[in-house]
């Protein structure tokens, strides 16, 4: 018996772009912005406001550094942050099994 | 519930291309097959030419002039499957509307190229110390460990040709003098079988 519970659906990742920055920081350690921005087809500011957002949360943590003379950022999700992105992930699943 | 169902999706998807090079085509496989038996018959004539039995087994004095052509034929032969592998998988990831340069393809060439520098310079030894029936057992076996560790980064299929090729380097380093022919069955048989059992599967 399982108990389906809504409340596992967490806010913080119900936007199309964080599901994509977490899905993606889940199965790659460091993801550097641009590499980021190439995947989810965003445009700067669009892709700089959800990591912010996802930093404040403590779901993923920044890294800059210089390669050669450019400064560059890189993300990699946090345990607390991979922890509720799969719950978040189990909950769908539930919602949907239960449909 | 439908919301939730595509970001089940999404996250699969998002998960699936940015760790795995998924743009690699069957068809860059056929293409480098087929210049690799274009390479090897090459070499079969260079050596005949000269009347070098390959399959003597024995550690070889070859003159310069015949080291020349075998390099030049290597080379080109290098050089050409590469075009032609590049070629088919940029157009394939165009179609798909995937970058081709990605932090998946960075990932994959990594992770082959470890095992192909090493293997490049240990053929290189061996040509040094004269055994030349090593250098096609060696190329095999160390071309198939780059495929079983870039296989963790794109399709998982190519472990299982990884290995194919690997068994066929030892088998090669076995049968000693049969080098050649071993050298064409696996770059040159092995990618074009797996080339278009690539193409059906992922069309």
């Amino acid at each position: 018996m399982k108990d389906i519970d809504i409340s596992n659906i967490n806010k913080d990742f119900e936007s199309r772009v964080r599901l994509g920055i977490m899905s993606i920081l889940m199965v790659n350690e460091w993801v550097n912005f641009n590499d980021m921005k190439q995947m989810l087809e965003l445009s700067d500011g669009n892709l700089a406001s959800h990591t912010i957002a996802l930093e404040g949360k403590n779901y993923i943590e920044v890294r800059k550094a210089f390669v050669g003379r450019k400064p560059e950022t890189s993300y990699r999700a946090t345990v607390a942050g991979k922890l509720s992105f799969q719950k978040h992930i189990e909950a769908l699943a539930a919602l949907i099994g239960k449909g | 519930m439908n919301k939730y169902e595509n970001d089940l999706t999404h996250i699969r998807q998002m998960m699936e291309r940015s760790s795995t090079f998924i743009s690699l085509s069957g068809l860059s496989g056929v293409g480098a097959g087929l210049v690799a038996i274009v390479g090897c018959l090459m070499t079969f004539y260079i050596l005949g030419q000269h009347n070098i039995d390959y399959f003597d087994g024995k550690p070889n004095y070859y003159s310069y002039q015949v080291l020349w052509q075998l390099a030049s034929v290597a080379i080109v032969t290098l050089v050409l499957a590469l075009i032609s592998g590049v070629y088919f998988t940029a157009k394939k990831s165009k179609k798909l509307g995937y970058p081709l340069w990605s932090a998946a393809t960075r990932n994959t060439i990594n992770a082959a190229a470890i095992p192909l520098v090493t293997g490049g310079i240990f053929c290189i030894i061996i040509t040094y110390h004269h055994l030349f029936y090593m250098v096609a057992p060696c190329m095999l076996i160390f071309y198939g460990l780059a495929l079983v560790s870039a296989s963790k980064y794109t399709q998982s299929d190519i472990f299982w040709l990884g290995l194919c090729e690997l068994t066929l380097g030892l088998l090669a380093a076995v049968f000693v003098g049969y080098g050649l022919v071993f050298w064409g069955i696996g770059f040159g048989i092995l990618h074009i079988v797996y080339g278009i059992w690539m193409y059906q599967k992922y069309k």
